[in-house]
């Protein structure tokens, strides 16, 4: 079996760019019409098309926000947490200091270093437009960004990517999914990569020709082959770079993993704590060297699943703890890959709705409303918890029950793409997100 | 419609896939061999040698029962390499036997002879989704597909989701053996010495959004938790502490953790005592209005199109009430639903569909059993491990995506390689693709520089991508 999209740090740099050469060498074919579809699209993006990068991770099942940023001086916090509750800073295993009110979770040193260096915003109860608690429709409206579940098949970042000057024009993709398929998110009309590690020996360029010009005639298809091939290109160089210069250390032994992607190994892996940190690594050094290229997308969107503690969510250690410490392990590693990029990079890391204020009666936390949100990188003007705080007292909670959303999400998600992906606010207010009344939040992208 | 076309469809979207001569058999009456798999019975798991779910959970006591007193008595942390060989020791349990029943569940797909009842169970299986991805479920989420949905899918809906609701893997799996009710003489008793025991809304939710109603069947917060009260009690039996009893690894009600008195949900009014209370309130979804409709719906979206004709959906759905939820007489409706038999090919397949139509129309031998299953594992849809309670999704933009195709087309290569040399693929295009077979592909395969690429350019045409 051949390694060649497998960056193992021992053989992938000279398998891959055997395999970079294969590809471009029959993407330079062009002679059968299918060639042709696929020559038009070689590359990403234009060189120089935008130099601003975003990348959203979704975190699916709903973030407990009262965990991951618990607010530490709310005088009704500890008693709704119970064992849950995180300690205030300074305390064994306490939070992480943000401010008099609010602390990090202990398991998040990175994004907390990235606070304190002021490349981190920490936003608390904001919440999308749903307000019931099916996750299915909660994710729904956090991807298509409208008020409404299933009321489009197309997601807010795609509007927003075809909004970027540089993007139907050039017909490029300007944003890539990390996983075998792409999320809602991301899904329309603006052509979008997605790409995952395969385990898969290659196939001859004339075979890929020959299926091309059998999908000349199903759009879908051959859409989806030319921005396969295109993507495999890309990554088979940005993998064998960056598997040989991406620090070995994946953190701790969390169980954060991209949904979609698939477990290594010829058998089955089922129900193993996927601990593995060679895999893990992998998706983060491939998102970061897709962003890091001149011509990378602009965008980029890894899944994660995991977040539904029902049942012994744990505090400062436990179930919680584990995952948030892969995801914190995991932005430390993409910043080290990314490298001088990140200074021109947005994270946004979101849920689809909160968690139940009090913890439930199983040591865990139902599903809820208000929720908690982080934007990182060197293109954050952070260092600030942005908040309206509604409290935690009876009276506070939104039906008796939840963290209260005293912010839309959209008008954080807005902001970004105004002024960091520089996308005109007509063009967001009427696109991307057409509900009316959403404001805009100032400062969070450094002038 | 062609007569040939409509046998690959019957071959095809309904069932899993033809193996060569599987369409010259059904000839010229698809629907009548279609109708014929509702008659025999419940389609269950030949191989008996399978355990129980009681066996399963009984056998893993013993080790948890040993794991825990080894750290109570502190041995784990004096003998780190003793402990981590005892940590093992239930994954070593387990696994084998779910690797065990993901084989029996691909015997079955690729050797069955009633194909679509073989879907149908698949269908339920996703409809009612456990998944291992909680550790919990790895050696019982095979189990519960034998003991909970086939014995019922040529039954009633209510028998189904009866035996779905008291099974221990969804008991699980939704955590409902942990929910306490507030008032319960267990949640009492905790009061008095400091602690708070409660509800976990879990399962009613999923019962009332995924399950039955669908999410907008007209539920609302006080209905989950109202449900969820009634639901308390519904646990497992067996386990350790002091509250341990019934029998390990059956469904055991326990009355100390119920709720007491009557609850309200969907506007109706429950008075029953313990364990008869939530068994009233699944008899009454499993017949509802909306529960019909949303069984109606994703049944169209899984046979008929993405997004199903609303004639077709209504048409189901009163066979669903009509029948009050008698499951055969839903598959006929579909059977007829003119939409169901329009378009070669309108469905995009799943890894699964992909995989298991491809295993038949090659009929693959037994020894390549653990390559199949590892090839589920590669194109992103690992048996028994969906993300999240809804099951695995069922729309093509779910699993349409480059990076999934070109794992399609590389996987379609490495088979070709292996096979070509015992498979024809052109004597194998009309055999597997019938009517669907296009002119485009039968040329694209006729025209192919060897054997091996012959193989893979069927397996990769668009009309094998989708059903």
């Amino acid at each position: 079996m051949s390694s060649i999209r497998k960056p193992a740090a021992e053989s992938a740099p000279h398998m891959a760019s055997q395999r970079g050469l294969h590809r471009r060498r029959f993407l330079q074919l062009g002679l059968a019409a299918g060639g042709a579809v696929l020559g038009a699209r070689y590359a990403f993006a234009a060189p120089g098309a935008t130099d601003a990068r975003f990348v959203f991770i979704i975190l699916r099942g709903a973030l407990d926000g009262l965990s991951a940023v618990p607010p530490v001086g709310d005088p009704d916090y500890a008693r709704l947490r119970e064992q849950l509750a995180i300690g205030v800073p300074g305390t064994a295993d306490g939070a992480l200091a943000l401010n008099a009110q609010f602390g990090l979770h202990p398991g998040l040193p990175f994004v907390h270093e990235a606070f304190t260096a002021r490349e981190a915003l920490v936003f608390h109860a904001l919440a999308t437009p749903y307000r019931e608690r099916s996750h299915f429709d909660g994710q729904d409206v956090l991807e298509s960004g409208l008020s409404r579940p299933h009321a489009t098949p197309i997601g807010w970042l795609n509007r927003a990517v075809a909004a970027l000057p540089a993007g139907a024009a050039h017909g490029a993709q300007l944003g890539v999914a990390l996983g075998q398929n792409v999320p809602l998110v991301l899904r329309g009309p603006a052509p979008i990569a997605s790409w995952s590690p395969s385990k898969l020996p290659a196939i001859d360029d004339d075979t890929l020709q020959r299926i091309a010009d059998r999908y000349v005639n199903d759009p879908l298809l051959s859409q989806r082959l030319a921005d396969a091939l295109a993507t495999d290109r890309v990554a088979a160089e940005a993998t064998a770079s960056s598997a040989a210069s991406a620090p070995m250390t994946a953190g701790e032994s969390g169980v954060m993993r991209a949904s979609t992607i698939p477990a290594a190994g010829a058998a089955p892996t089922a129900g193993m704590p996927a601990q593995a940190p060679g895999r893990y690594l992998e998706v983060v050094s491939a998102a970061a060297g897709f962003l890091k290229r001149e011509d990378g997308p602009a965008v980029a969107v890894f899944d994660t699943t995991g977040w539904d503690t029902h049942f012994n969510e744990g505090g400062a250690q436990g179930q919680l703890r584990q995952r948030l410490g892969a995801l914190d392990a995991a932005l430390r590693i993409f910043k080290e890959t990314l490298g001088d990029t990140w200074s021109r990079t947005v994270v946004l890391v979101a849920t689809e709705f909160g968690r139940t204020a009090a913890a439930n009666g199983t040591r865990g936390t139902d599903h809820g409303t208000g929720a908690a949100a982080l934007l990182l990188g060197g293109a954050i003007n952070g260092g600030r918890v942005v908040v309206d705080w509604p409290g935690l007292s009876a009276r506070a909670l939104y039906q008796g029950r939840d963290l209260r959303a005293t912010m839309d999400l959209r008008s954080v998600i807005k902001s970004v793409l105004r002024d960091h992906l520089r996308i005109s606010a007509r063009t967001l207010d009427a696109q991307v997100f057409p509900d009316g009344g959403i404001p805009y939040a100032a400062d969070l992208i450094r002038s | 419609m062609t007569i040939v076309a409509a046998a690959a469809i019957a071959a095809n979207r309904f069932g899993l896939g033809a193996r060569p001569g599987d369409l010259a058999a059904i000839g010229e009456d698809p629907r009548g061999w279609l109708r014929a798999q509702l008659a025999g019975g419940a389609p269950l798991l030949a191989a008996a040698v399978l355990p129980s779910t009681q066996q399963i959970l009984s056998g893993a006591e013993p080790i948890v029962r040993e794991r825990t007193q080894a750290r109570q008595a502190g041995q784990t942390s004096a003998d780190p390499a003793a402990a981590l060989s005892l940590a093992m020791r239930l994954p070593q349990y387990l696994r084998p036997i779910y690797v065990n029943d993901v084989q029996a569940r691909l015997r079955s797909a690729l050797r069955t002879d009633r194909p679509f009842a073989e879907r149908v169970v698949h269908f339920w299986s996703n409809h009612f989704a456990v998944s291992v991805d909680k550790f919990a479920l790895l050696g019982i989420a095979g189990s519960f597909e034998r003991e909970a949905i086939r014995p019922h899918v040529m039954g009633s809906f209510r028998d189904m989701l009866l035996a779905v609701e008291t099974h221990p893997a969804m008991l699980l799996y939704l955590d409902n053996q942990q929910s306490v009710g507030p008032d319960s003489m267990l949640a009492q008793r905790a009061a008095r010495r400091g602690r708070t025991l409660g509800l976990n809304e879990n399962l009613a939710r999923e019962i009332l959004e995924l399950h039955t109603l669908g999410v907008d069947g007209g539920y609302t917060q006080a209905d989950v938790t109202g449900f969820a009260k009634v639901l308390t009690g519904w646990s497992i039996g067996g386990g350790q502490g002091q509250f341990a009893n019934g029998m390990t690894g059956t469904f055991q009600f326990r009355p100390l953790v119920h709720e007491p008195g009557a609850q309200t949900v969907v506007r109706k009014h429950y008075a029953e005592a313990d364990q008869a209370q939530a068994t009233a309130v699944l008899r009454d979804l499993a017949v509802a209005p909306a529960t019909a409709r949303h069984i109606a719906s994703k049944l169209a979206c899984h046979f008929i199109a993405d997004d199903p004709p609303a004639a077709a959906i209504e048409h189901i759905a009163r066979a669903f009430e009509g029948s009050g939820g008698y499951l055969p007489a839903v598959y006929a409706a579909l059977i007829d639903s003119p939409q169901a038999w329009s378009g070669a090919t309108v469905k995009y397949k799943t890894p699964q569909d992909y995989l298991f139509s491809l295993a038949r129309g090659l009929t693959l031998p037994p020894e390549s059993e653990p390559r199949i299953l590892a090839a589920f594992e590669l194109l992103g849809q690992r048996q028994f491990a969906p993300g999240s309670p809804a099951g695995w999704p069922d729309r093509a933009s779910d699993w349409d995506g480059a990076s999934a195709l070109m794992k399609r087309i590389e996987l379609s290569d490495a088979v070709a390689q292996k096979l070509a040399d015992q498979r024809d693929a052109m004597q194998l295009a009309p055999e597997l693709l019938g009517g669907a077979l296009t002119a485009a592909t039968r040329e694209s395969v006729a025209r192919a520089a060897s054997p091996a690429q012959a193989l893979t350019l069927l397996l990769t045409a668009p009309e094998f991508l989708r059903r």
